[in-house]
C-alpha cells in the first residue's frame, strides 16, 4: 500500500498518466482474469446451475433414490396438476407471502421514513436494535414463536384475553397458521427492510425535505408525496426479493410445532412448496415428484424476474 | 450491456470511504423529531428485542415459566441448570463447534474469493467479461432450494453426504458477494493506484494482493460477517446432508432439542437463546458496521 502510494508519486513526477489500464500482454497476465474468476464460476457449475438443469432431467423421471428410475415424460407434472396437495401448498405460500409481505414492507417505509429525520437522537442504536432479528436464526426464530402463541399459555393469547377475545389455536387453520408464519418472516425481515429503504431516503437530496418543510409540509405529506415517489424503485425491488424469499419458506412451516411435522399440522394448514418438496422428496424418496416441484417453483422465479425487469424498466421511463 | 445490469439491480452510490459510516449529520427530512417518532421507534425496538429477551425469560425461569398466566416477563436464576442440561441432552458442544468452524471457513475462503472476483470484474479487461457477469448477477435471483435433489445426489455420488465439506463447498459460490465486492472495488480502489503498480511492473495478483484487497478490507470483513450469519442460521441444507447427530450444526440440534418440545419447552428455549447467543456477542462489537455495510452494499442480497 505504501510502496504503491510511493510509486504513485513518483510517476506523476515522470508521466502523465495514461487513460487506460494496461497490463502486461504476457500470456499468464491475459489468462489471470479468468483465474480470478474460476473459483466461484466452477463451485457455481457443479453445485448451481448443473443441478438446475439436472432437475427438470429427473423431473421426468419416476426416480427412487435406492431403486429404479423410469422414464415417465411429463407424467409427474400431469400427477402434480391434478394433486390438490400441491394446489394447497402453493395457496399456503402465497397467503403466506401476502400477509408477511404487505405489512412488512409498509411497515419498514414508515420507519425508515421516522429514522431519516436529520436531528434524529440515537439512530445508531435504533439501527442496530432494529437488525437483531436478522441475526436470530428461523430456527430459533420458530421455536419461540411459537410458545408467543401457544393455544394455551401463549403471550398473544393473553393479550387477546385482556381485550376479551377468546384464544384462538394458531396451528388448527390456515389464517391462524398463515398468521403465526406470516408473523416470523415479518419479524426476522421487517428492520433489515427498513434500512434498505433508509439507504434509499439517505441518496436522496436533502434539500427536497428541507424545502417541503419550509413550504410547510406535514410529516404525513412528505412521506406521502415525497417518499414514497421517490422510493419506487427500492420498492419494487424489495417486494421482488420478497417474493423469491416467500417462495423459500421451509424451516419456520417445519418447526413451528414438534407435531406437526412435514406436513405442518394434519391437514397441511401450513405446508409450503418448499416444504411440500422436501416432503416428497426426502420423506417419501420420489426424487422425480419432488423435482418436478422444484421445476414449477423455478418457473414462479422466472415469471417473478420478468415482472421484475418489466417493472424497473417502466418506472425509469417514467421518471 | 452495463445499461441492463443497472435495470437489473438497482444501484445506490456506495460511500466512498471504506470507512464504516459515520451518520451523515445533516441529512434527512427537515424540522424538529416529534415525540410520537420515538414511541413508534421505541415500540419497533421493543418488538425486535422481545423475542430474544422472552427466549431468555423461559430459558431462565424453567418449565413453570411456560404455563403461568399471565405469562411470566421477567428472568428467573436456572439459566446455567437449563444451559447444562441442554448439553447433556444433545451434544450441543460439538454442535457450536461444528458451526464455528462451518460459518468461519465459508466466510473467510468465500470473502477471499468474492474479493478476487470483484477486482477481475471491476479493473481488469477480459474478452467475455460483461456476459460474465451478468452471468453472476442473474443467478443471485434463482434460489438453491429449488435443486435440492440434485444437490444431494451429486454430494452423494462425490460421498460428501453425511460430511461437514458437504455445506462448506457449495458455500463458498457467492454470487452475492461478488456483486458486492465489484461495487466496492470500483469505488474505492482507484485507477490512478492500479495504473501507478502497472507501470512499476506489478503483475495482477500483485496488484489484487498488494493493493487492490488493503483498500477493500473492510467491506470483505462486512460481507465475511453477512455470510457468517447466513452460513451460522442456515437450516434446510444442513437438515439434508447432516445424518450423525456429532456433525448436527447448531441450528440442527435445535430441531433435536425441538422434538421433545412438548415435554420441555425451557430446554428448547435454552437452546435457542444459547444458539443465538454467539451471534449476539459479536453484533454488539460489529453490529454498527454490518449496518452501515448493509446500508451502503444494499441492493441486495
Amino acid at each position: 500500500m505504501s510502496s504503491a502510494t510511493a510509486t504513485l508519486s513518483r510517476i506523476k513526477r515522470k508521466a502523465p498518466l495514461q487513460k487506460t489500464i494496461r497490463i502486461r500482454n504476457s500470456l499468464s497476465e491475459r489468462i489471470a482474469p479468468y483465474a480470478y474468476i474460476a473459483p466461484f464460476f466452477i463451485i457455481f457449475l457443479i453445485f448451481g446451475l448443473f443441478p438446475l438443469l439436472f432437475t427438470f432431467y429427473v423431473s421426468l423421471f419416476e426416480w427412487n433414490p435406492i431403486g429404479e428410475q423410469t422414464f415417465i415424460g411429463f407424467g409427474n407434472f400431469e400427477r402434480l396438476f391434478d394433486d390438490g396437495r400441491f394446489w394447497n401448498a402453493l395457496l399456503n405460500t402465497f397467503g403466506i407471502f401476502l400477509i408477511s409481505t404487505i405489512p412488512q414492507l409498509l411497515l419498514a417505509l414508515f420507519l425508515a421514513h421516522l429514522l431519516n429525520h436529520a436531528r434524529l437522537r440515537w439512530a445508531n442504536f435504533f439501527r442496530m436494535a432494529l437488525l437483531v432479528p436478522y441475526i436470530t436464526s428461523v430456527a430459533a426464530t420458530a421455536i419461540v414463536f411459537a410458545q408467543i402463541f401457544d393455544k394455551n399459555f401463549g403471550f398473544v393469547n393473553w393479550l387477546l384475553g385482556l381485550v376479551g377475545l377468546p384464544s384462538v389455536n394458531f396451528l388448527a387453520t390456515n389464517y391462524g397458521s398463515w398468521i403465526l408464519i406470516s408473523a416470523m418472516v415479518m419479524w426476522r425481515w421487517f428492520g433489515y427492510n427498513t434500512l434498505l429503504y433508509l439507504a434509499g431516503l439517505q441518496s436522496l437530496p436533502r434539500e427536497m425535505f428541507e424545502a417541503a418543510s419550509v413550504d410547510g409540509a406535514s410529516s404525513w405529506q412528505q412521506f406521502r408525496y415525497l417518499t414514497i415517489p421517490a422510493l419506487r424503485p427500492v420498492i419494487v425491488f424489495t417486494v421482488i426479493m420478497s417474493t423469491i424469499g416467500g417462495l423459500q419458506i421451509f424451516t419456520e412451516p417445519l418447526l413451528v410445532s414438534p407435531e406437526s411435522g412435514l406436513t405442518c399440522g394434519a391437514g397441511r394448514q401450513c405446508q409450503t412448496l418448499a416444504l411440500f418438496l422436501y416432503e416428497q422428496g426426502f420423506g417419501q424418496f420420489q426424487f422425480g415428484y419432488g423435482s418436478a416441484i422444484g421445476v414449477v417453483l423455478f418457473v414462479i422465479v422466472v415469471l417473478v424476474s420478468l415482472l421484475n425487469f418489466y417493472l424497473s424498466t417502466r418506472t425509469r421511463k417514467a421518471n | 450491456m452495463s445499461d441492463v445490469i443497472d435495470q437489473v439491480i438497482p444501484q445506490v452510490p456506495a460511500t466512498p470511504e471504506a470507512k464504516p459510516a459515520r451518520l451523515p449529520k445533516r441529512r434527512g427530512t427537515g424540522g424538529g423529531v416529534s415525540r410520537t417518532a420515538y414511541v413508534f421507534l421505541g415500540i419497533a425496538v421493543v418488538i425486535s428485542v422481545f423475542p430474544l429477551y422472552y427466549m431468555f425469560v423461559i430459558a431462565s425461569a424453567g418449565a413453570t415459566a411456560v404455563t403461568s398466566i399471565p405469562p411470566r416477563l421477567y428472568p428467573g436464576t436456572q439459566f446455567f441448570e437449563i444451559a447444562a442440561k441442554v448439553f447433556d441432552t444433545v451434544p450441543f458442544f460439538a454442535a457450536l463447534m461444528n458451526s464455528v468452524f462451518v460459518s468461519l471457513t465459508v466466510a473467510i475462503v468465500s470473502a477471499i474469493m468474492c474479493a478476487m472476483a470483484g477486482f477481475a470484474f471491476a479493473k481488469l479487461h477480459f474478452p467475455g467479461r460483461n456476459l460474465l457477469f451478468l452471468i453472476v448477477i442473474m443467478t443471485m435471483t434463482v434460489p438453491a432450494q429449488l435443486s435440492v435433489i440434485p444437490q444431494y445426489l451429486i454430494i452423494s455420488q462425490l460421498g460428501w453426504v453425511d460430511t461437514l465439506q458437504a455445506i462448506i463447498v457449495p458455500g463458498l459460490a457467492s454470487a452475492f458477494g461478488i456483486f458486492w465486492m465489484r461495487q466496492h472495488m470500483s469505488t474505492t480502489v482507484s485507477d490512478e493506484l492500479i495504473q501507478a503498480a502497472v507501470l512499476d511492473g506489478a503483475n495482477s495478483w500483485q496488484m489484487f494482493w498488494g493493493i487492490a484487497f488493503p483498500v477493500v478490507r473492510p467491506a470483505a470483513f462486512v460481507l465475511g460477517l453477512i455470510t457468517f450469519t447466513g452460513v451460522w442460521n442456515d437450516f434446510m441444507w444442513p437438515f439434508i446432508v447432516l445424518k450423525s447427530p456429532e456433525l448436527f450444526t447448531v441450528q440442527i440440534a435445535l430441531k433435536q432439542l425441538q422434538a421433545n418440545r412438548t415435554i420441555d419447552v425451557a430446554l428448547a428455549m435454552g437452546g435457542s437463546f444459547l444458539a443465538t447467543l454467539p451471534l449476539l456477542i459479536v453484533f454488539f462489537f460489529v453490529g454498527r458496521r454490518m449496518v452501515s455495510g448493509i446500508m451502503d452494499g444494499a441492493f441486495k442480497g
